[in-house]
């Protein structure tokens, strides 16, 4: 097995795997749910990072993996998404936004970027959310969740999205107790949850929630 | 040699000869008429006689670019070919990127910049065709462009390019009637053009419709003839 050495030219970048984001379609259009923990090794750098990156009034993308990987590459995206909507007067569609994103980094596959990240929209034919990384995967879906904490953020919305037809309000509750939970249990996420809610109009952010308040406040609902 | 310097230079009172001498080879070419009605697009073009012993089908100055879209020239037949397959592997591209259909204005639009591109290019020459680009959009609206060697384009709602263009078009200015909801209608105008400047009647013309949602068709021989009868009856009626 060969070894990755952690000192000198060929060491591994440290990155911000250590996350929970999370997204899920809903008849109303799209929650997006992420924390804001950034850690290096066993310390916390920063409580207050921005997970959601706002590529256009209408396009959202998250950030698991690199920092600074998620960030240029969507801002890029930016650019590309407005130079379309300038060309062809129209808005451009999730599924070529997200496909202008993979194509761009598939042309550095192997060469170290790391970035997964989860395209969330609405376009002309309803809301849309695809997961596209480094890897050069882009899959189309209703529900991701990307990071160290995602197994315990699916266990909760695989049980909440079981419901059928959820209000806005239930749709974010259902997000931001995901990735409380995710907090609560994985030691690489935490600080506060930012929600923001995509719908026909845009986006918007619904809001931002310390996680140590909303713990006092499921447990004050609990007793 | 000086192949690294531009052909096409401005004259001094501002033309592109070039462009313009290209346009004079559209002039030459054998006329094609496009009509957008409302529920069907028509495009059809004058048939050049063959020879004897040349076969028919082999010369076709209608094509496809992609489900949604097709296309006739007046002008080089070899410039033309490069223009449609460049075109097609554009439609291709498209729907690879961008997960959709490309719509009628963006193809209209790409092919105009290849055009432009060559009249501002080292050592080559403009391509000596116009093109009709007629489809429909995936949300269902008909279009009808047309692009000159020069790389500009404009939308139209019936037109003629080629031989004998002014007159064809002078015909349509006449007789082309808003929102035409019969099929039958629109590609009715648009033989009854091409009759205007064709001799000898149905035999040399070629048509080729497009329905909304569904894919371009090339009229044969005794459908074209069914409809020049119902033409020629009309005609007599008036008369």
């Amino acid at each position: 097995m060969n070894e990755v050495q952690n000192y000198g030219p060929e060491r591994k970048i440290e990155f911000l795997h250590g996350t929970t984001t999370l997204a899920f379609k809903f008849q109303h259009g799209v929650i997006v749910a992420v924390d804001s923990r950034a850690t290096a090794g066993a310390y916390i750098a920063s409580q207050t990072v921005k997970k959601v990156i706002e590529i256009n009034p209408y396009l959202l993308g998250t950030m698991a993996g690199g920092a600074a990987d998620c960030s240029f590459w969507e801002r890029l995206l930016a650019r590309q998404c407005r130079v379309y909507e300038l060309r062809n007067k129209e808005r451009i569609s999730v599924a070529a936004a997200s496909k202008l994103l993979a194509n761009m980094v598939y042309q550095y596959k192997g060469m170290g970027l790391s970035m997964g990240t989860m395209v969330c929209g609405w376009d002309k034919t309803g809301p849309g959310l695809y997961y596209v990384d480094s890897e050069g995967n882009r899959v189309c879906g209703d529900l991701f969740a990307v990071g160290s904490g995602s197994m315990y953020a699916y266990g909760i919305v695989d049980s909440g999205l079981k419901q059928k037809d959820l209000t806005v309000e239930e749709a974010c509750d259902l997000g931001r107790r995901a990735i409380y939970q995710a907090t609560y249990r994985d030691a690489y996420s935490g600080g506060q949850v930012n929600l923001y809610h995509v719908h026909s109009e845009g986006w918007n952010r619904v809001s931002q929630s310390d996680v140590l308040m909303l713990h006092q406040q499921y447990q004050a609902e609990k007793a | 040699m000086s192949y690294d310097r531009a052909i096409t230079v401005f004259s001094p009172d501002g033309h592109l000869f070039q462009v313009d001498y290209a346009q004079e080879a559209v002039k030459k070419g054998s006329t094609a008429v496009g009509v957008r009605g409302k529920n069907v697009v028509v495009l059809g073009v004058e048939k050049k006689i063959v020879a004897k012993l040349q076969e028919d089908r082999t010369v076709r100055k209608i094509c496809s670019l992609d489900d949604n879209v097709f296309m006739a020239f007046a002008g080089l037949t070899a410039d033309a070919r490069i223009i449609v397959n460049r075109a097609r592997v554009e439609c291709q591209s498209h729907r690879l990127t961008v997960e959709d259909p490309a719509t009628v204005e963006y193809i209209t639009r790409y092919i105009s910049s290849i055009k432009q591109r060559y009249t501002q290019s080292n050592g080559r020459r403009p391509f000596g065709i116009s093109s009709l680009i007629v489809g429909f959009d995936f949300d269902g609206t008909p279009h009808l462009y047309q692009t000159d060697p020069s790389g500009t384009y404009h939308a139209w709602k019936a037109n003629a390019i080629g031989r004998s263009a002014k007159t064809v078009r002078e015909f349509l200015e006449k007789n082309y009637k808003e929102d035409m909801e019969s099929d039958t209608d629109t590609i009715k105008l648009a033989i009854r053009a091409l009759l205007e400047v064709v001799q000898s009647g149905g035999k040399n013309i070629e048509l080729a419709i497009m329905k909304r949602d569904e894919s371009m068709k090339m009229l044969a021989q005794e459908e074209i003839e069914e409809y020049v009868t119902a033409i020629e009856t009309e005609k007599q009626k008036k008369t």
